[in-house]
């Protein structure tokens, strides 16, 4: 492992190079841009730039620049309300913003925090392990960009119905891919979520969310600045695997009539990966860079052309420097590449030899690219020839942007009309003790609300040692600086039943979720990742969703006082012409001085008085019990952002002063899986009883514990602090009631008007949903 | 040697300072994940780590050696197959075989390096269910005289994470019935057997008792807050792996 070669491959292959010089004088050749994912007005559009037709490489990289995926023309317009909708406040711990790889939030005691989460649908749903695990590889290649060490990941999957064949293909498939990546970087996979939803069957949703800590001093950027500065490609050679992934895979949905595209989906090799991170922090311990990017989609293309437009503006390469796996490619095929497990840097020409020792000590593979200019042009020649001359603010940011026309559907107010109390769906409601029984046994062992040990017992959550909370806790809590204890907490939250009846609404119940979980744990929300997942954005009913979700979600990160730091926007996620629920997956990032202090889901003190702190409203459409009815319609619960924020408040005082020893957020399933899910954490039962609820909210029983009201959170309080605790609700105004007390040797959780349910018999029936479906 | 950047600074622990001048080597293979780990736990027990590289030459003068978990080479051959070759290693086979008996704990990655450098019999193979299993395991100790267990009693039950894909220990039958009839089974699975090894072993000694390797991963049971009670609340406390380092540090400064 310890030859290294530098050298270029030696036979260059004998292409019909079509360099810059011929295609001024050739203007009439056709070219294949259509195959290549572009519309008419966008090649002339390349045509009007350049001043004359592109080369084919230059046509190769503006395809998968301006693609979707890379581009965000049609998101673009809207997104701009994330930077927009910013208060000073709210930007005075952003140390970078949006538009880097990954937004850094200040920590305190001098360090930084960076984190995103990006969606790899597509490619996991061509080939699931794959797909998977370089959706997990390009993540955290994107942390490291920043300077950072990646300290834990998390999954956010939706895939379709859970007894249609193909899910078991996608499941397995993913989440080995998951974890055979996320295992061998090291990373603890610190949570995530599960849905099940005919909605994603051809389509389902595979994101992935890394977060990494740095020193305020280590924050890197991707930029090329310093002309003379050598330009170094590291790490895995180039192939042939996810050519063309980017603008073909992505921005495309999938129907029966193309033939399959498998190859056009990369392969991922974690070791390399966990070498890499290992090399690039050595590299930034020694300050040995000046600029870095990761390779992830587009490749080179993306990477010379965003160094380039971010610094000075100019950069030469020569692309037979590259190194191969497949000497085979051809100019456009290598700049197109998506191999995995690769970074380009700017490297001064003072610490060349530094650098070549790092990548010696680590055995990774490099090639002299070229150097960084002050022409404003980037310019890649093969074998000296000229085959690219652009500006690369024109590949990399310039790109089309689209307004894409866009309506509320027509279908929109008959959906939100349709009630699920009195529907059909709804007969036969449960009401008598063994009924209400049978009703919360069922809902937890249903597919969204059961056990998913099946999945997280997978992925190593130990390893780093600082791992303090994980799934299924709330939000995933992992230490930062082990002598100070301080730390981070991450949730992730959608639920597309909910966006589906009002994206506005829905897009803010996300955050809100997230929100709400982080301060579960105990920590203070800081900063927000979003991925937004949609459908087609030429279909209007599709744009509108995508509009109103980006609208919702700014507006309520101003009232909660959050900025979005980055994301990702992937679109074309449909079957045929259906497209999924629209599913924008929040992350919520969050702050503990102390992760010593973060309080866990489930009660285990013995005679702690249960509190439910909220009021409930009968709110049961969209909810998991409507879902399990087979019915979706109505209106999603309402939301109310200043009562989250004071919720938010109540629990992390109580984490702080110590006045909780537990406390799980109430969401999907309601109070009924929150009591459950409580106590089975732990195994430890309770005695619950609320009649004092239904007297103050004026619900019924079966409402109380299936409704899916927002901003409200169960909680025990130690008897020793709960006359504090009270104190504490009432001085704010929250709304409190005690309903119940932690019973330690009970093994059961008895529920006033509910047979009483072993423990035993709710966890047989918790675990059994996935093993029986998956092995 | 190589300076890793950790994530925190040290914790500075007040253990027991007749301890802290037992130096003990962890070992970092390309792939290598859980050496801060290893490093933290002896820190935790009260001795000094000292951070190893594999290309290195000489091992210097630590008391002890630890081969941490991972996916040394991406265990794209065998598990440990390509690390066993590193020049360090086979310093540490000589001194774990010289006379002066160099204490050497092998941890999942580990473990299966030294089946691979012979150090131990047997080998590993991928877990009978075929997938990557993280769990917090019940762990009986059997023996209590090697170097890394001095400080358990013989019989007692310890919980640990545990954290594999090729987790499956197996030998022929005869080296199976060696290691029972000369006490060699250091560990053994308790309750439910995670990957199918044979006899439920989860960890095997050397006839001397110095080179002692597990599966399990005693080095996330070390700190409170952060071991299997505290992420899951099953039994036990979150440092029942603590005693692995600290029996090998006595054994260092004379105590056992």
């Amino acid at each position: 492992m310890t030859e290294i070669s530098t050298s270029s491959i030696t036979e260059t292959k004998k292409f019909n190079i079509d360099t810059v010089e011929h295609a001024a004088k050739t203007p009439d050749t056709e070219l294949p841009w259509a195959e290549l994912g572009l519309k008419q007005n966008e090649f002339d559009e390349i045509v009007k730039v350049l001043g004359r037709r592109p080369t084919g490489a230059e046509l190769a990289m503006y395809s998968v620049m301006w693609s979707e995926h890379c581009s965000y023309k049609s998101s673009k317009n809207h997104l701009r309300q994330f930077g927009d909708k910013v208060t000073d406040e709210m930007k005075k711990d952003m140390l970078v913003g949006i538009g880097e790889n990954a937004g850094v939030t200040n920590l305190g005691d001098g360090w930084a925090v960076t984190f995103k989460i990006e969606s790899h649908n597509s490619p996991s749903f061509v080939e699931p392990y794959q797909g998977a695990a370089t959706g997990i590889g390009g993540i955290v290649r994107d942390i490291i960009s920043m300077g950072a060490r990646p300290i834990a990941v998390m999954d956010p999957l939706r895939f379709g119905a859970i007894d249609h064949p193909d899910t078991a293909r996608v499941m397995h498939g993913a989440v080995a891919g998951i974890g055979g990546y996320g295992n061998s970087l090291g990373l603890p996979n610190i949570g995530g979520e599960m849905v099940f939803d005919s909605v994603y069957q051809g389509n389902p949703l595979v994101n992935a969310l890394a977060v990494g800590v740095m020193r305020h001093e280590d924050i890197r950027l991707a930029n090329a600045s310093g002309k003379g500065n050598k330009v170094v490609l590291f790490g895995a050679r180039t192939g042939g695997d996810g050519i063309g992934g980017a603008s073909v895979l992505a921005s495309e949905s999938f129907d029966d009539t193309k033939p399959s595209k498998r190859p056009a989906v990369q392969v991922g090799d974690p070791f390399a990966e966990k070498v890499l991170i290992e090399c690039c922090l050595e590299l930034f311990k020694g300050s040995l860079v000046e600029g870095i990017q990761d390779l992830g989609a587009a490749g080179i293309s993306c990477a010379t052309s965003e160094l380039a437009s971010n610094g000075d503006g100019g950069m030469n390469v020569e692309l037979t420097s590259v190194l191969l796996r497949d000497p085979t490619l051809t100019p456009g095929e290598i700049l197109m590449s998506e191999s995995q497990e690769r970074m380009m840097a700017v490297v001064t020409p003072e610490n060349v030899e530094a650098f070549e020792a790092v990548m010696d000590k680590w055995a990774v593979e490099y090639a002299w690219l070229g150097e960084v200019s002050d022409s404003g042009r980037l310019i890649i020649t093969w074998e000296g020839e000229v085959i690219v001359d652009v500006d690369p603010r024109t590949v990399a940011h310039d790109g089309p942007v689209y307004d894409r026309p866009f309506a509320r559907p027509e279908w929109q107010d008959a959906l939100q009309a349709d009630s699920f109390t009195g529907s059909d769906q709804d007969a036969g409601r449960p009401s008598a003790p063994a009924e209400l029984a049978a009703a919360v046994t069922e809902l937890v062992a249903s597919p969204n609300m059961c056990d998913k040990s099946w999945i997280t017992n997978q992925y190593d959550r130990y390893v780093g040692g600082n791992t303090a909370l994980a799934f299924p806790d709330d939000a995933g809590v992992v230490r930062v600086d082990e002598e100070s204890g301080l730390g981070v907490a991450l949730a992730t939250d959608a639920n597309g039943r909910y966006t589906y009846l009002d994206p506005y609404h829905g897009a803010q119940l996300a955050l809100a979720e997230a929100y709400r979980n982080v301060a579960t744990s105990g920590a203070v929300p800081m900063a927000v990742s979003d991925c937004l997942n949609f459908g087609s954005p030429e279909d209007p009913d599709v744009m509108w969703q995508l509009a109103e979700a980006i609208r919702g979600l700014s507006d309520a990160c101003m009232v909660l006082g959050i900025p979005v730091t980055g994301g990702n926007v992937s679109l074309y996620n449909q079957t045929g012409t259906t497209p999924i629920h629209p599913s924008p997956v929040v992350a919520v990032l969050g702050k503990l001085d102390d992760v010593a202090r973060r309080t866990p889901s489930g009660w285990r003190e013995d005679g702690a008085a249960i509190y439910l702190l909220g009021t409930t409203a009968a709110e049961l459409d969209g909810s998991e019990w409507s879902n399990l009815r087979g019915h979706l319609g109505g209106l999603p619960p309402k939301v109310d952002l200043e009562a989250e924020r004071a919720l938010g408040e109540i629990l992390i005082n109580a984490s702080r002063d110590g006045m909780v020893d537990s406390a799980h957020d109430l969401s999907e399933g309601g109070l009924a899986a929150a009591l459950v899910e409580a106590s089975l954490r732990y195994g430890v039962g309770a005695r619950i009883a609320l009649q004092d609820v239904l007297d103050r909210d004026g619900v019924d029983l079966f409402t109380a514990l299936f409704s899916e009201t927002q901003g409200r959170a169960v909680v025990s309080v130690p008897r020793s602090e709960e006359v504090r605790f009270k104190d504490m609700c009432t001085a704010r105004g929250f709304e409190h009631l005690r309903i119940g007390v932690v019973d330690a040797a009970s093994g059961q959780l008895e529920i006033n008007g509910v047979d009483t349910l072993s423990l035993d018999a709710l966890r047989e029936a918790h675990e059994a949903t996935l093993p029986k479906y998956f092995g | 040697m190589t300076e890793l950047p950790l994530i925190g600074e040290a914790v500075a622990v007040a253990a027991e300072p007749r301890l802290a001048g037992a130096k003990i080597g962890v070992v970092t293979f390309p792939g290598t994940l859980d050496d801060r780990d290893a490093s933290r736990a002896v820190r935790l027990a009260g001795g000094t780590p000292v951070e190893l590289w594999h290309g290195d030459s000489e091992l210097g003068d630590v008391d002890a050696v630890i081969l941490p978990g991972g996916f040394s080479y991406g265990d794209y051959l065998r598990a440990g197959a390509i690390a066993r070759f590193a020049p360090l290693m086979s310093k540490i086979i000589d001194a774990a075989n010289s006379d002066a008996k160099l204490p050497v704990l092998g941890i999942c990655n580990g473990f299966q390096l030294l089946t691979e450098s012979h150090l131990l019999p047997g080998s590993m193979i991928k877990n009978d269910h075929l997938k990557f299993i993280c769990r917090d395991q019940v762990l009986r100790v059997e023996n209590n005289s090697t170097y890394w267990t001095g400080d358990y009693a013989a019989g007692q039950e310890i919980t640990v994470p545990l954290k594999n894909q090729d987790g499956q220990y197996i030998a022929d039958e005869k080296t199976l019935d060696a290691l029972e009839a000369e006490g060699r089974v250091v560990f053994r699975y308790v309750g439910f057997n995670p990957n199918g090894s044979r006899r439920d072993i989860a960890g095997i000694s050397n006839a001397a008792g110095n080179v002692v390797g597990l599966m399990p991963h005693p080095e996330h049971a070390v700190e409170v807050g952060f071991g299997p009670e505290s992420l899951d609340g099953i039994g036990g406390s979150d440092t029942e792996g603590l005693g692995l380092f600290t029996s090998v540090l006595n054994k260092i400064v004379g105590v056992n």
